[in-house]
Formats: structure tokens, C-alpha cells, sequence
């Protein structure tokens, strides 16, 4: 048997417990190395079940203008690949259980080298990719040797992926599947909970990975909506939104940075954790 | 090893060698798909490729002439200069070429709104202008950078009916504009039909755009065997993303004893990051939906680049030519910022023709070449754009007031 990976034993975990996940992301490197660090090391404290760890790139072509801002802070900052990887490890010396998620686009892994990647990205403790700009059709770049290192493949399924097309995109998916709730970019328009259930319903008939709901979730009260008919709920501009409203004139960090965030996952965790509880009369 | 041919790519997956390929959002992919399915069947329709001859004739004003430039030819004192005019083209360049065929594609998809990127703005005007011709609502980006260097397009683009978004994410230029295109492009993904300007992007762009401006390079065979009697023995074009360039090189791939020259925008040299030569000082990377040679750091952080020329202002380059370098076909050299400008004020001079600074760059190549090459040889050039869209901008250099 396959040894289990921490995302399975995390999602098995919440299917005990009867309640959707929480999803977070954050950009790593925003608005510095240690500052970020700092943040990372908090999510899971403050309710993220599994987190997503942005990798700056230069054009991020799917990002609404939140991400985009958070990835030139990043990257002004002088966050590269290597320092990301640094501090999954630094996450992985505190946390030996939080799922943890790399996202981002395929030219700076591309550049880093596939296979060097994936192994420092497996030693640092990385449980799964996301990687926008790399569709089923490319597989063979790097969703089929992560699976051989042992790295998940969590795909994208979208409003545009209709029934015919479902099966080439679960193919080779590991993990979970991450459903993109609105055609568009990250941080803007927010799906309607009704028309999320019905898309996560057909995307079950497809597989047995567990769905968790992306784009457009900002507050406690979307997450519990949404999360009602979902495996979990991903929520990342608005988390990159409380960083920079907590920044100082000068775009430093400040005190109250990590709290900002902090504040907000407490917030979206009591709303998954009542998602699914009746509503009271 | 040489292949049998370098006119077959890309194969069936959209790779021409390692470049090439479709790497955008599971959002557009499905698009994608259906907008190959398209234009593999419009390519199979006579009646596509006779509206499309029928506008070359009526609308564009095709063929361009291929001109004999005999006083530049003497100035130089070695071979004999040619130009492919195609900046007498309506909208004054070659873009109107890919337009054309583009929207009559958009027409038989049944879109119902059109978005365009554009550098130089003469991508904007053309898609602009088919949009009005076609009855299409128009949606221009452009870096915000570009609209300021590049105003009488812009002021074009509004005439004609197209609304145009100033991008200011990055340094707003054609990057920003194409990373933004790509953004409204998938929010509206149902009924919009993006136009991409140049031969790169997500397959079948590259080839999709290369096949529309072909009929340059089949064109240019036919007039120099009229003019001449026999092929050129040189083709020179400027490439920013390289979609003039493929269209002049293209039908000519095979023919061996032609040697095909690309120009890239060495900028202020190639030293620094200020510049656009993507193919001579770049490596391969992924951006904007295909793997092709970029500008860009050792963590693949994709540079801005820079040009004198909004249209070359791009750190990348349409995938068939990395693989055409990578094969060595085609030499591709650099020409920088004050080389052009030299260039302009040249061709104006000798020939009374004010070229836009995009094919000044391939220009420059030639005063380099021409006096080193016997007088009985043939250099065929892309005249693929006109200067008037220039002028403030080196006027402004030349310390004019304008």
C-alpha cells in the first residue's frame, strides 16, 4: 500500500470530523522573508486546515489585482524559489502534519529544473503543486514525474470544464481537486453557493477526490455557504488584502501584520466548522 | 540532425522542436481547443480563403509592391536592395494580414466581442479597424507606457470605435498588455475572441498567425522572379514577437541558398537588461502560453525589456523562430536604439519613404550587409510598417518641438 500522504490523512481527518476544510493561501515572501515566515507558521494555528504557499512569478496572468500586488511585494522584497523552499523547511521543523501546497506558474520551476525541484520541493517537506499555466495537455512537463517523486498534482477543474473533458483533467490529480468557481481571475467576482453545489455535484460523479471551492471567498459567512456543499473552501486574495492593509505608509510590515491575517483565517475557520450544522431557528 | 523540411511544424500538439505548446489556465483550454478545431476546418473551406482574397484585393490594397530602392542601392555600393511595402498596406503595416483572417474566424465561431493586445499600437488599429469593418465591439490593452509614446494610435483606435484600456501593471508595455488581455480573456471567455497580433501564444496561435501573414513571403516569390528572373539571396526582417518576420520567411524555409536573417531590438546594447533580444541573449522559459526564448533572471523572473520601438518591445519571440534558431535556418542579430534611428533618417533621405522604427531595425542590418555583398546579389526586405506613428517619438530625440 501507498504510504498516506498528509493530505489524505487531513482530509480523512475533517471527514471524521463532518466539516469542510479551510484552504489558505498566502504569496510566499509578502511583504518580506520573515515577516511571511511568520505568517505561514500561524495559519494552522489559527484554523487553516491545509495551506497553499504562493511562488512569485513575474506575470501571473490568472491573478486579480490583489495577488498581482502581493507578488510584486514579494518579489521586491527579493523572494526567489530557493527562499521559498527555505521556508517550507523552517514551516516543516514546527509542523509535521499541515499539508502544505505550492502554487504558481511553470517558468520559475521550469528555470529551477524539474527534477532538481522536485526533489528539494519533497525534502522540504511539499505535499502538492498547483501550477495554473499547466493543463492536462502537458503532463508530461511536470505532473507526471511529480507523482513518480511522490509530490501531489491538485488540478484545476473550472466552469469551463464540461463533462467530456472532466476525465482528462482528474486523470493524473492527486490530493484533491480544486474547483474555480467563476470563469475569470482571483480576488474579484464570488460564485453563487447554488451553482457551486450543483458544479461540485458533478464533478463527484467523476471521482472520489475530495473538491475543494475556489475564488471569490472573502468572509466567515462564505466559507460556512459555500463549504455546505464542498470538501473545502479556498480563500486567498482576501488574506493577501489583510496584509496589505496592515502594512505601514512605507509598505513595511508592522505590528499588527500577522494578527491582520490571523484575525481573518479565526474568522473563515468558525465559518467551515458551522457550515454544515443546521441553521439555527 | 537537419530535417527534411522546415515548413511542416508544428506537429499535432502545437511543438515546433521543444518550443511552441499550450500552457494557459484550465480556464482557457477548452477555448483552445475549439478555436483549433475551427481553424483547421476554415483552413479546409475555399470560401474562407476566397473572403479573405477578396479583402486582400478590395480592402488592403494587396499585393504590396516589391520595390526596387536603387538610390539606397547606390548609397550602398554593393547588393541590390528590395522592399516588400508592406507598410502601403491599409492601417499602414502587416498586421491588418492576421486581422483579417482572425475576425472572419471570430465571425464563423460566432463570438460576439473582440480583444486585442498591442505594443506599438499598430496591432490596435488593425484589430480596431476589422472590428469596425465587421461590426464587432473592440477592446484594445495597452501598456500605459506605449499609449503615451504611441498617441496618434491610440487617438486611431478611438475613431475607429475601440476601447482602450492603459495597463500600468508592470512598466506598461506589451507584456503587461498581453498578461492583461489574457485576464479579461478568461473572466469572458464564453463570447470573447482574443486577436492575438503576433505569431506566439498558445498553439494554434503561432501557426494560425504565421498562415495569415504568409502572403508575404508567397507574394515576394512571385514579384522577384517577375523583377529578377530568380530568388533572393537574402531576406532580412525585424521580429519583436516576429510575425512580419515568419511571413517573409516562411514560404522560403526550404529553399537553401537563401540565407534568412531576423533582427532583434538591441536596444541600448546587450550588455544590461535594456534591451529585446530575446533570442540572442535569453534563454527558454514559458510565458504567455508557449515555450519559446525569453528575457529573464536565474529564478525565471521574466525581464521588461526595452526598445525604442513599442512593436519590438517584447522580452519574448513567437516559438517557430526559437526552433528556426535552435535549427540555425534562420540567423537572428541584434541591432540596437541609435542604429535605427540612423537607419530612419537614411531611408528618408535616399528613398523618400519614412519607415516605422520596427523595420528600421531591419533596415540597419542591411546597410551593414548590403556593401559587403556582390552587386549582382539580392537582399529582399520587410518594409512591414510606416513611420508616421513615429515621428513624435524621434522628433523628440532629434531635439525637434513639436
Amino acid at each position: 500500500m501507498l504510504p498516506q500522504t498528509r493530505i489524505d490523512a487531513r482530509v480523512a481527518a475533517l471527514k471524521a470530523e463532518g466539516r469542510p476544510a479551510l484552504v489558505t493561501f498566502v504569496t510566499a515572501g509578502d511583504p518580506d522573508y520573515d515577516t511571511s515566515l511568520k505568517v505561514l507558521k500561524a495559519l494552522p494555528k489559527a484554523g487553516a486546515d491545509i495551506v497553499e504557499f504562493g511562488m512569485p512569478f513575474s506575470d501571473p496572468m490568472a491573478e486579480g489585482p490583489p495577488i498581482q500586488a502581493a507578488t510584486l511585494r514579494a518579489l521586491n522584497g527579493g523572494q526567489t524559489m530557493v527562499r521559498t523552499l527555505e521556508m517550507v523547511r523552517a514551516f516543516r521543523k514546527e509542523d509535521e502534519t499541515t499539508p502544505l501546497v505550492l502554487m504558481g506558474y511553470y517558468n520559475p520551476i521550469y528555470i529551477y529544473g524539474v527534477e532538481r525541484f522536485l526533489a528539494d520541493a519533497k525534502a522540504a517537506g511539499v505535499d502538492g503543486l498547483i501550477v495554473v499555466d499547466l493543463p492536462p495537455e502537458e503532463d508530461e512537463e511536470l505532473c507526471l514525474p511529480a507523482l513518480k517523486a511522490g509530490v501531489s498534482f491538485i488540478r484545476l477543474a473550472t466552469p469551463t470544464t464540461d463533462d467530456k473533458r472532466l476525465p482528462a483533467v482528474l486523470a493524473n490529480t492527486s490530493g484533491f481537486v480544486y474547483y474555480v468557481s467563476i470563469t475569470g481571475i482571483t480576488g474579484t467576482a464570488s460564485a453563487d453557493p447554488t451553482r457551486v453545489a450543483t458544479a461540485v455535484k458533478r464533478i463527484k460523479g467523476h471521482t472520489d477526490l475530495p473538491v475543494m471551492v475556489g475564488f471569490g471567498v472573502k468572509t466567515g459567512e462564505q466559507a460556512a455557504a459555500i463549504g455546505a456543499n464542498a470538501d473545502g473552501v479556498v480563500v486567498g486574495s482576501a488574506l493577501v488584502n489583510a496584509i496589505r492593509d496592515s502594512l505601514g505608509a512605507d509598505g513595511r510590515p508592522t505590528d499588527g501584520t500577522v494578527g491582520a491575517v490571523t484575525r481573518l483565517v479565526e474568522e473563515l475557520a468558525a465559518g467551515v466548522r458551522r457550515a454544515r450544522s443546521p441553521a439555527p431557528a | 540532425m537537419k530535417p527534411n523540411s522546415y515548413r511542416t511544424g508544428p506537429d499535432e500538439r502545437g511543438h515546433f522542436g521543444m518550443f511552441g505548446g499550450r500552457y494557459v489556465a484550465e480556464t482557457l483550454m477548452p477555448l483552445i481547443l475549439e478555436l483549433d478545431e475551427a481553424y483547421e476546418a476554415a483552413k479546409k473551406d475555399p470560401a474562407f480563403h476566397a473572403e479573405i482574397a477578396h479583402l486582400h484585393t478590395h480592402y488592403v490594397g494587396r499585393p504590396s509592391p516589391l520595390y526596387f530602392a536603387e538610390r539606397l542601392t547606390a548609397h550602398l555600393g554593393g547588393a541590390k536592395i528590395y522592399f516588400k511595402r508592406d507598410e502601403l498596406n491599409h492601417t499602414g503595416s502587416h498586421k491588418i494580414n492576421n486581422c483579417l483572417g482572425q475576425i472572419l474566424l471570430a465571425k464563423r465561431m460566432g463570438k460576439t466581442r473582440i480583444i486585442a493586445e498591442t505594443g506599438a499600437g499598430q496591432h490596435g488599429v488593425a484589430s480596431a479597424t476589422v472590428c469596425a469593418r465587421f461590426g464587432f465591439p473592440c477592446e484594445v490593452y495597452m501598456g500605459a507606457t506605449d499609449v503615451q509614446r504611441q498617441a496618434p494610435n491610440v487617438f486611431r483606435m478611438k475613431l475607429l470605435g475601440a476601447k482602450v484600456h492603459p495597463v500600468t501593471a508592470g512598466h506598461g508595455t506589451l507584456k503587461d498588455a498581453m498578461n492583461e488581455a489574457l485576464r479579461d480573456w478568461v473572466t469572458n471567455v464564453e463570447n470573447t475572441y482574443y486577436l492575438i497580433g503576433t505569431a506566439a501564444g498558445p498553439h494554434p496561435y503561432p501557426a494560425m498567425v504565421r498562415d495569415f501573414q504568409s502572403i508575404i513571403g508567397k507574394e515576394v516569390r512571385e514579384q522577384i522572379v517577375a523583377a529578377e528572373g530568380r530568388l533572393p539571396d537574402v531576406l532580412v526582417a525585424a521580429v519583436g514577437g516576429g510575425s512580419n518576420a515568419i511571413g517573409l520567411f516562411h514560404p522560403f524555409l526550404d529553399d537553401e541558398g537563401i540565407s534568412i536573417i531576423g533582427v532583434e531590438a538591441g536596444g541600448r546594447g546587450l550588455q544590461g537588461k535594456e534591451h529585446c533580444a530575446s533570442l540572442t541573449a535569453g534563454r527558454p522559459g514559458v510565458l504567455h502560453g508557449n515555450r519559446t526564448y525569453l528575457l529573464q533572471d536565474d529564478d525565471g523572473q521574466i525581464f521588461e525589456g526595452h526598445s525604442i520601438s513599442a512593436g519590438l518591445d517584447y522580452p519574448g519571440i513567437g516559438p517557430e523562430h526559437s526552433w528556426l534558431k535552435d535549427s540555425g535556418r534562420v540567423e537572428y542579430v541584434p541591432i540596437t536604439d541609435d542604429e535605427t534611428l540612423e537607419a530612419f533618417q537614411l531611408l528618408t533621405r535616399t528613398e523618400g519613404i519614412i519607415p516605422a522604427l520596427e523595420p528600421a531595425h531591419a533596415l540597419a542590418h542591411v546597410i551593414k550587409i548590403a556593401p559587403t555583398m556582390q552587386k549582382d546579389q539580392i537582399i529582399v526586405m520587410n518594409l512591414c510598417g510606416r513611420g508616421d506613428k513615429d515621428v513624435f517619438t524621434v522628433g523628440k530625440i532629434l531635439g525637434f518641438d513639436l
